[in-house]
């Protein structure tokens, strides 16, 4: 079957949507129609992919403008004569056809205060249960393709924002911290980190990242609104405050 | 080449999978200001692609496992032609590393006492595998890539400065080593995105490149497999041992056509899937090799019993060593018992109810359900074999990781002998850990004996230019060169590979397969380029392709040369394993040096596989090594092999 793609070409100077005709193959995802289009067709289309299986967030794209891995898109979502439309991700700057600029989420992964490990336990020692580590867990299963970073409205066109605002990735990063079993992070400092200085307090809870997380990570739900409900009890209630302190120094008793 | 970009290092570690990350974070630790550069964006290695866990013997699920009981299946997975001392340090040091990774914030899967859980796998004797569900690469290399984070946040708080001590160039890749009187003096490459070049001068050198399945047309490898490791050392002037043998995990997806290659994590089995043929027979059992004929259940109830209770039954065959599942399924497709799109039937659905399928095996639900439209929580998966894993690699020294070049060290994938003849589901994962870590430190170690800087060797400016010239000469063809395109040549090669040096060997075909791989040789001159060097796909496979070719040809060469059946290497012609061979390594080295183009020579030559000292002899019964080993090997032990009673301590 032949069906008809749009690919945006060009790069930081501008670019523009070129049709190109290409065979699809039954059981094909968006990427291999730009494999074959590299093949055959234009060989210098640029674009990232690596394992062509949903696990490591390269091959991040819009297809008809929706936030994808091109990876596990099949084809045949399309009606056959549909024109399939392939962007890059909108919220970060060109590098060239689909390709982009992503560094700033690299930026922010570093600006995150890394796990403390539990300065009495040494390796081996650890002792932890299935139901404590199974929230951050969640989280651990962010596979980066930035889909997330890409559809929050605080930055996808809001460039100014990024400075102050870390994105739903390093929420969850840092709700995942917060909840870690044996993270000897001051107490509470975590969360009340993501509200002065990575931005938490931006998001309107509108659940886009969630919807567009190829890993189904429920960001919003359960990385985003408990941290700001905790920010928002310790914050507002002094006791509150205190009492939380010195229950998360107390070691893990499992 | 004044213009060209340039940085100095103490360490260069080429790769950020789990062993150059391990390596890098080692080599940091001893003060070692080390750069990473990788081909993809930081931590989209292929170690991600890992799903079934870090094979140690913490002993957490079973407490009769050790370190010896490790070594032993390692050793026999391998068809006893691991290095004995690269076993040996791995069996005793993955715990430890294991371990390691907790401490900068990894979480596996936990037991009921809050420990870490391990899971079965082929080969294993006991539960071994410390696993995140099926995403444990994942979990590896986000724990890595986090603790170089940390690192970076260390060196901004003491120096001002996060890439004073380690530092990540992504999207970087290298083409060529720079010597200086035989030894490493830097490396030459270029930035992906723009296409410029960038050298870096550095006494040592870890290569962590990976794997050479992108030459193989069904594959589970990632578009970066592409030997680049492998074909640097041949360049460098190092030595690269059993090439020939390549891992064909047995359960990769067969259908649809576009994700034919795809792996289905080896946990299916260890959770208790099994393989069916089309009249719905559990073929397994009629595949057991007299090896390991008293390991393993010999009727269906006892492989069922064994999930439930281990110390009264045997492991059900599922669960054999991947080139022994790999060649049963191959012989079943063959006499035309297979699946309707020629594979076999691997069924979770029956064992598990759908919920602890879904939690135990989220990634594989999800890849079939989305990929296939196949629920495997009620139907059977149609998998065959996909080329997974080379076992062949640099020759290096197992406590150092050093390979015959000085300054070129070598772990994980790209490095040889470990693994022997094949691998163990697992083995990977704590191969990376194991010998990264090492690399690290014997990295650090020669650049401390190098003494100050005045020792260091230095790059030759014209080695720089022959550099770059070498990785424009794509753009510079013309049309009378053959305008040959990049993809189309890297199909043939594929192809050439898998019908001719796949999973099955035979003489005549290999011979064919050289021709082949000859005829392509002359063919890289004339491949022509478009566009520019910005972020240009074509551009670098035309570059990647030198690197396979290279590398395809030592397979082959490897192949035709050994003649026995082994691990993963099959050959149609020597069907059986041969003690004698077992005694021999096969290494390849260039002969001559690289062409502009980048092609070469390879020779091949035999020598002798070291011998394993008596004291981890003595960890096998005497009939088992009598399997493997020649009467004069037998002969020369010391004192008899004690029976081997329960676990060895």
């Amino acid at each position: 079957m032949i069906s008809r793609v749009q690919v945006w070409r060009g790069d930081a100077t501008g670019g523009k949507l070129r049709l190109y005709n290409v065979e699809v193959n039954e059981g094909e995802v968006v990427l291999d129609v730009v494999h074959r289009l590299q093949a055959t067709q234009t060989p210098d289309l640029a674009v990232r992919w690596n394992c062509k299986a949903g696990k490591c967030g390269s091959c991040s794209a819009e297809v008809n403008g929706r936030p994808r891995l091109m990876c596990m898109t099949r084809m045949n979502i399309f009606e056959p004569d549909e024109v399939v439309t392939i962007t890059p991700m909108r919220g970060f700057p060109v590098i060239k056809d689909l390709v982009t600029d992503v560094s700033y989420n690299y930026a922010k992964a570093r600006a995150v205060p890394s796990f403390v490990p539990p300065p009495n336990l040494a390796p081996g020692e650890y002792r932890m249960q299935q139901v404590d580590v199974d929230r951050s867990q969640e989280f651990r299963k962010c596979i980066e393709c930035f889909l997330c970073q890409n559809t929050c409205h605080v930055v996808r066109d809001h460039d100014e924002n990024k400075a102050a605002f870390a994105g739903p990735r390093f929420f969850a990063r840092i709700a995942e911290l917060d909840m870690h079993p044996l993270d000897a992070y001051p107490a509470d400092g975590r969360k009340q980190e993501a509200q002065d200085e990575f931005g938490l307090g931006m998001c309107n809870i509108t659940k886009c990242c969630t919807e567009v997380c190829p890993e189904g990570i429920k960001i919003t739900d359960n990385a985003i609104i408990p941290m700001k409900e905790r920010v928002a009890d310790v914050r507002y209630d002094p006791v509150r405050w205190i009492a939380s302190t010195i229950r998360r120094r107390r070691p893990s008793e499992s | 080449m004044s213009e060209t970009e340039r940085h100095s290092y103490d360490v260069v570690v080429i790769g950020a999978g789990g062993a150059g990350l391990r390596a890098a974070i080692e080599a940091r630790a001893h003060g070692k200001r080390t750069a990473i550069i990788c081909k993809s964006l930081f931590g989209k290695a292929h170690t991600v692609m890992a799903e079934g866990g870090i094979a140690a013997s913490m002993g957490n699920v079973n407490s009769d496992d050790n370190w010896q009981v490790h070594f032993r299946d390692t050793m026999r997975g391998g068809k006893f032609l691991n290095h004995w001392r690269m076993a040996e340090l791995h069996a005793k040091e993955a715990p430890e590393r294991v371990w390691e990774l907790e401490t900068w914030g990894a979480l596996f899967d936990r037991t009921k006492d809050g420990r870490i859980s391990q899971r079965n796998f082929g080969g294993h004797q006991y539960p071994r595998l410390a696993h995140v569900g099926d995403r444990t690469g994942l979990e590896m290399i986000r724990t890595l890539q986090q603790k170089v984070v940390s690192l970076q946040q260390e060196d901004e708080r003491e120096l001002g400065d996060p890439e004073a001590r380690i530092k990540v160039f992504a999207e970087c890749t290298i083409t060529r080593l720079l010597l200086d009187d035989g030894r490493i003096a830097g490396a030459f490459g270029y930035w992906r995105e723009s296409g410029r070049f960038v050298v870096f001068d550095t006494p040592a050198v870890v290569l962590a490149t990976g794997g050479i399945g992108k030459s193989f047309k069904v594959t589970s490898n990632s578009w970066e497999y592409t030997g680049d490791g492998h074909a640097l050392a041949l360049q460098a002037g190092a030595t690269l041992v059993n090439m020939e043998f390549v891992q064909f995990h047995p359960t990769g997806m067969v259908w649809p056509p576009s994700v034919k290659g795809i792996l289905v994590t080896e946990s299916v089995r260890g959770d208790g899937g099994v393989l069916t043929n089309s009249e719905g027979k559990r073929f397994m059992f009629g595949y057991i090799p007299d090896v390991f004929r008293s390991q393993y259940a010999e009727s269906e109830d006892e492989g069922d019993r064994w999930y439930d209770d281990q110390s009264n039954n045997r492991r059900p065959p599922e669960l054999l060593p991947r080139d022994e599942v790999a060649r049963a399924i191959n012989a079943e497709v063959k006499a035309g018992r297979g699946s309707p799109h020629g594979g076999v039937f691997l069924d979770v659905s029956k064992r598990l109810p759908a919920d602890v399928i879904r939690r135990k095996l989220p990634s594989m639900y999800h890849q079939f359900k989305e990929l296939a439209d196949v629920d495997i929580t009620a139907e059977a998966m149609e998998v065959g074999p996909t080329c997974h894993y080379v076992m062949g690699g640099v020759e290096v020294d197992p406590d150092t990781a050093a390979s015959t070049v000085p300054g070129l060290f070598a772990a994980g994938e790209v490095a040889g002998g470990m693994h022997g003849s094949n691998r163990l589901g697992g083995n990977s994962l704590s191969d990376l850990l194991v010998f990264g870590r090492r690399a690290g430190l014997g990295a650090s170690a020669y650049v401390n004996a190098l003494g100050g800087d005045r020792a260091r060797p230095r790059v030759r400016d014209g080695d720089v230019s022959a550099a770059a010239e070498s990785a424009l000469a794509p753009f510079e063809a013309v049309e009378e060169d053959g305008h040959e395109n990049p993809y189309s040549l890297h199909q043939e090669l594929q192809q050439t590979m898998n019908d001719l040096v796949g999973i099955i060997r035979r003489e005549e075909e290999m011979i064919e397969a050289l021709a082949r791989l000859e005829k392509l040789k002359e063919r890289l001159p004339g491949i022509v380029v478009e566009g520019n060097r910005q972020f240009n796909p074509g551009w670098h496979l035309a570059l990647d392709l030198r690197s396979m070719l290279l590398v395809s040809e030592c397979v082959a060469r490897a192949a035709l040369d050994r003649q026995e059946s082994r691990g993963g290497h099959t050959r149609d012609d020597y069907p059986d394993a041969s003690k004698q061979w077992r005694q021999v390594n096969v290494v390849c080295a260039l002969d001559g040096e690289l062409s502009a183009a980048g092609t070469g020579s390879i020779d091949v030559r035999r020598q002798p596989l070291p011998e394993m000292p008596p004291p981890l002899l003595e960890l096998f019964d005497r009939d088992e090594l009598a399997k493997y080993m020649t009467d004069a090997e037998l002969d020369g032990l010391r004192r008899p092999v004690q029976p081997q009673a329960g676990a060895v301590r």
